[in-house]
């Protein structure tokens, strides 16, 4: 029983994690129907970023008289950056081939994607980068079940980001203009909402989200590879497709599924094919009911 | 007569390799009632998508007030007071009746005047008013074409274009349809540029009339003669 | 192309401030806490310049001002392309065969080692060329089939000693089998969902070949492989047949030679038969395809079959060459690189695919003092080609015209 509490909390800690990730493909789905392959290497960039500035606050001493501070100035920075990156390829990558066929934008993402993930090996190196210092070590202990103070950070943090991404999307004009562009651009142009500004912004709240994705799997697990983007990508991208693409409560509820079912898989029944797990439920959700478990129909129920 | 408030000089465009218009000129003056009818498929729709920057004019000019429009982006065009309610309505399906007209304001800044727009477009529409939370996909036809001239309204318009407002309606609703528009003509001295395919009832409505075929004006008359005309009564009324 | 230039600049400017931007928290910003700025503005400055470069030319060429050069260029072109049609392509086809026969008397191990891998990856690139450039469907798994096919040769090989010619067509049949279980719950769906999927399920086999130790040794891989053996008829104790093993590298390059040959024939044939116009017809509007009688189903299965069929005697063949098999040959970045292939040469296009093949595997042969680059080139050569020339180096002649076409 105990190890079964052990590995909820540690899934929940995941499942959140996948959550933030999958939001990034299902509002990009939402809005332009694209799969942004690159948006695992926004992750991974955020993870990267994440490190530098923490490892940099540390070699200055800052970590240890104002961690905190430390860390939300990294948060911040880094969500901005990956907001700016994703901003810049969506302007270069994706926008010229809006009218060309799905596939060639797909190629393009797939390109973007290979280039970013090379691009952050030749610059922070092929080995793994530790995460510095022992922030959030120790925790609190319920006889065998230990709840780390990083899971605890973790999950309040993704439940912060969920509820603004929440009242950015449902409650301010902003968010409006956003669903009103998933459903129909042409019909939103005429009501004076410019689309590809909406767009930007979308790809910049998704990398933002996956940045701070980044962070928490870097802190997490204590280190980074230039290459952790691709297989977290894929599960949100399993996760955003069991939740219903374009659905953002989908995305959040099937984040949370993937990583339950990640972490009880490897608990219970191997370890070792823990990354199958994801894909085996994505292509069972695609064969058995496309739409996903929120999604009502697919053609609206976009962002 | 004054200058033209939208005029259009020689206008070509289209779709990839298919041209749809092929030199379509016209003119509108503040205050009228302008329609545009012709057949299916004739350039009607690509018009106004042209007018409105959807559909990117190859030549010639497109000019609302005095300034060449068509090289401005299409979301530019309702802050000038130019918009359009398209064919098929095209309600934001998944969003309430409110949050469609509340769109429709969404260059506005003012937010009081906004509120009291909507409580406007709410008298006017009483229906809207009833379902102001429901969304807009389980409206009816009717009721999601008031809700498109509602939230056309809601930007403000100087020239409001409309594609078919009549489409796919039964006659009684059609019959509101149109006295709106003529009210919307009359009380806010609004300009209004109407494609119909149905043509009597156009006509009717309108003070002139321009008739459309294979992208091209072929007749531009008042439109009493228009109705007088026996080519257009028989190649458009049914005579 | 001034007047062009002013229409760029700013974009063009904002990029590279951008780029400027994304770089220097990557290159300057240290662990022990001290910032520099020397090596963000060395790279940075490499980027300008040889974007500069770039955006000059295409300016120029834009603008008409590298007519003076392109002019003969494209003349020569043009002539040199009525000039090919006169033979037909069968005698270009013999042609090309005849210099590759003739390639190893003139060429190294070297030369030929690369060879080999330029037609293992044309027989890879023709067999995806089947699934994404002639019926459509975005497959980026694809490498999970050659994977298979090498498992294949490699298990029967090193359990039961059985030779490569019996293993060669079991590792394509069971590379087509595996291919159809894939396929039977995925081909259902279209565009990106079909791109994700395979790309799941390419994943999950490599997954299992890199866990299932006791069948595949996980990954560490197999050894000792056999190569491909010949029977050779012997007259120096009157007749017998004398079993020969291809150790000689000229002797695999022709066997390579021989795969890519029949796979090329294979593709060619179905590309303009009756399943060739049943998958173009899926390619271009899989609904209409139904609509008109085809059955978009057994036909899509088909396409990824026989995608995978051919990527399973390529897998074979590797095995055999290598003497080795290991799942790290199987990575995603190897499906991308033989989509690569396809995209750069043309999708549909067999001489484009070959094309393709040679120059992503030649080049970068050539620059190997720039290795560490090879990906990140080959990721923005995929965007460039999108933006720029989404058709492909040497695009796939259509059958017959379109109605676009001809109205234009």
């Amino acid at each position: 029983m105990d190890y079964f509490i052990q590995q909820l909390i540690n899934g929940i800690t995941l499942g959140g994690i996948y959550a933030l990730i999958a939001l990034g493909y299902t509002m990009v789905y939402g809005v332009i129907q694209l799969i942004n392959f690159a948006h695992g290497e926004f992750f991974a960039a955020g993870g990267y970023v994440g490190v530098i500035l923490l490892s940099y606050f540390a070699g200055r001493g800052l970590m240890e008289t104002h961690p905190w501070i430390c860390l939300g100035m990294s948060f911040m920075l880094t969500m901005g950056y990956c907001a700016f990156l994703a901003m810049g390829v969506e302007k270069v990558a994706y926008l010229p081939l809006r009218n060309q066929s799905r596939l060639a934008a797909l190629l393009s993402a797939l390109g973007v994607s290979i280039f970013l993930s090379n691009a952050l090996m030749l610059t922070q190196g092929v080995f793994d980068k530790p995460y510095p210092g022992e922030l959030f070590n120790g925790g609190w202990e319920f006889g065998l079940v230990t709840i780390s103070y990083l899971q605890v950070m973790i999950v309040t943090m993704t439940i912060v980001l969920l509820v603004s991404l929440n009242i950015l999307v449902f409650k301010t004009k902003m968010g409006m203009a956003m669903r009103a562009t998933a459903q129909d651009k042409t019909m939103s142009a005429l009501v004076a909402i410019g689309s590809n500004r909406i767009i930007s912004l979308t790809f910049a709240i998704g990398a933002g989200l996956a940045a701070a994705a980044g962070i928490m799997v870097g802190l997490y697990y204590g280190s980074v590879r230039y290459d952790m983007g691709f297989v977290p990508g894929i599960k949100a991208f399993s996760a955003a497709v069991l939740g219903g693409i374009g659905n953002i409560t989908g995305a959040m509820l099937g984040g949370l599924i993937i990583g339950m079912v990640e972490i009880f898989g490897a608990g219970y029944i191997s370890g070792q094919y823990k990354d199958v797990f994801a894909f085996i439920i994505l292509i069972a959700v695609l064969y058995f009911k496309p739409t996903g478990i929120m999604g009502v129909n697919v053609d609206d129920t976009r962002v | 007569m004054t200058d033209p408030i939208l005029e259009l000089k020689d206008v070509h465009s289209g779709y990839g390799s298919i041209k749809a218009l092929k030199g379509i000129s016209l003119r509108v003056y503040p205050g009228e009632v302008v329609a545009i009818i012709g057949a299916n498929g004739a350039g009607k729709s690509t018009t106004l998508m042209t007018i409105c920057g959807i559909v990117k004019a190859e030549r010639g000019q497109v000019i609302y007030k005095g300034q060449v429009i068509n090289t401005l982006l299409p979301e530019k065009l309702p802050t000038l007071g130019l918009c359009q309610v398209p064919e098929g309505r095209r309600i934001f399906p998944r969003l309430t009746v409110m949050e469609n007209l509340r769109l429709g304001a969404f260059y506005r800044k003012d937010t009081d005047e906004i509120l009291k727009d909507i409580q406007k477009a709410y008298e006017m529409f009483p229906i809207l008013g009833e379902r102001k939370n429901q969304e807009g996909g389980t409206l009816s036809g009717g009721e999601q074409q008031m809700l498109a001239i509602a939230r056309a309204l809601m930007t403000k318009p100087k020239v409001l274009l409309l594609d078919e407002p009549s489409l796919g309606l039964a006659p009684i609703i059609v019959q509101q349809i149109f006295n709106i528009i003529d009210r919307i003509n009359k009380e806010d001295g609004t300009t209004i540029l109407l494609v119909e395919q149905n043509a009597n009832l156009a006509l009717q409505a309108a003070t002139r009339g321009y008739v459309v075929e294979t992208g091209q004006i072929t007749l531009e008359d008042d439109s009493t003669s228009l109705l007088a005309n026996p080519k257009i009564r028989a190649a458009y009324l049914g005579e | 192309m001034i007047h062009e230039f002013k229409k760029v600049w700013k974009p063009y400017t904002l990029g590279l401030l951008w780029v400027l931007g994304l770089l220097w928290p990557l290159l300057g910003i240290h662990p022990d806490g001290t910032l520099s700025f020397e090596r963000t503005l060395i790279v940075w400055l490499y980027l300008l310049v040889v974007s500069f470069v770039c955006l000059i030319l295409y300016l120029m060429n834009k603008s008409g001002h590298l007519e003076l050069m392109k002019n003969p260029l494209s003349a020569a072109w043009s002539k040199g392309a009525v000039a090919a049609k006169v033979p037909p392509v069968w005698g270009w086809f013999l042609v090309g065969l005849m210099l590759a026969m003739l390639f190893p008397l003139f060429t190294g191990r070297y030369h030929q080692d690369v060879a080999i891998n330029v037609l293992i990856y044309v027989c890879l690139g023709l067999g995806l060329n089947v699934v994404v450039g002639l019926a459509g469907m975005l497959d980026l798994g694809y490498i999970a089939f050659y994977g298979v096919g090498a498992y294949t040769y490699a298990l029967f090989n090193i359990h039961y000693g059985i030779p490569f010619w019996v293993c060669l067509p079991v590792s394509g049949a069971l590379a087509l089998v595996v291919a159809c279980i894939v396929g039977y719950p995925t081909l259902r769906m279209r565009g990106d969902y079909l791109a994700i999927v395979t790309l799941g399920f390419g994943e999950i086999i490599r997954i299992i070949l890199n866990n299932w130790m006791t069948l595949t040794n996980g990954p560490n891989g197999i050894m000792g492989i056999n190569r491909p053996g010949i029977f050779f008829p012997s007259f120096a104790d009157g007749f017998s047949w004398e079993h020969l093993w291809l150790k000689k590298l000229w002797l695999l390059y022709y066997v390579a030679l021989g795969l890519a040959v029949v796979t090329i024939l294979c593709v060619h044939r179905l590309n303009f038969s009756r399943v060739g116009r049943a998958w173009e017809s899926i390619r271009e509007d899989e609904t209409a395809a139904e609509l008109m009688g085809v059955n978009t189903f057994i036909y899509k299965l088909l396409a990824y079959a026989m995608g995978g069929m051919f990527a399973g005697f390529a897998g074979a063949f590797f095995a055999a060459r290598m003497k080795f098999v290991s799942p790290e040959s199987f990575t995603f970045l190897e499906s991308a690189m033989v989509l690569c292939m396809v995209v750069l040469g043309g999708m549909g296009s067999i001489p484009g695919i070959i094309l393709g093949a040679a120059a992503l595997i030649v080049l970068p042969e050539l620059f190997r003092e720039f290795e560490l680059y090879r990906m990140l080139a080959f990721g923005s050569v995929m965007v460039l080609m999108m933006l720029f020339r989404p058709e492909g180096l040497l695009p796939a002649k259509r059958l017959g015209t379109r109605s676009e076409e001809r109205e234009g």
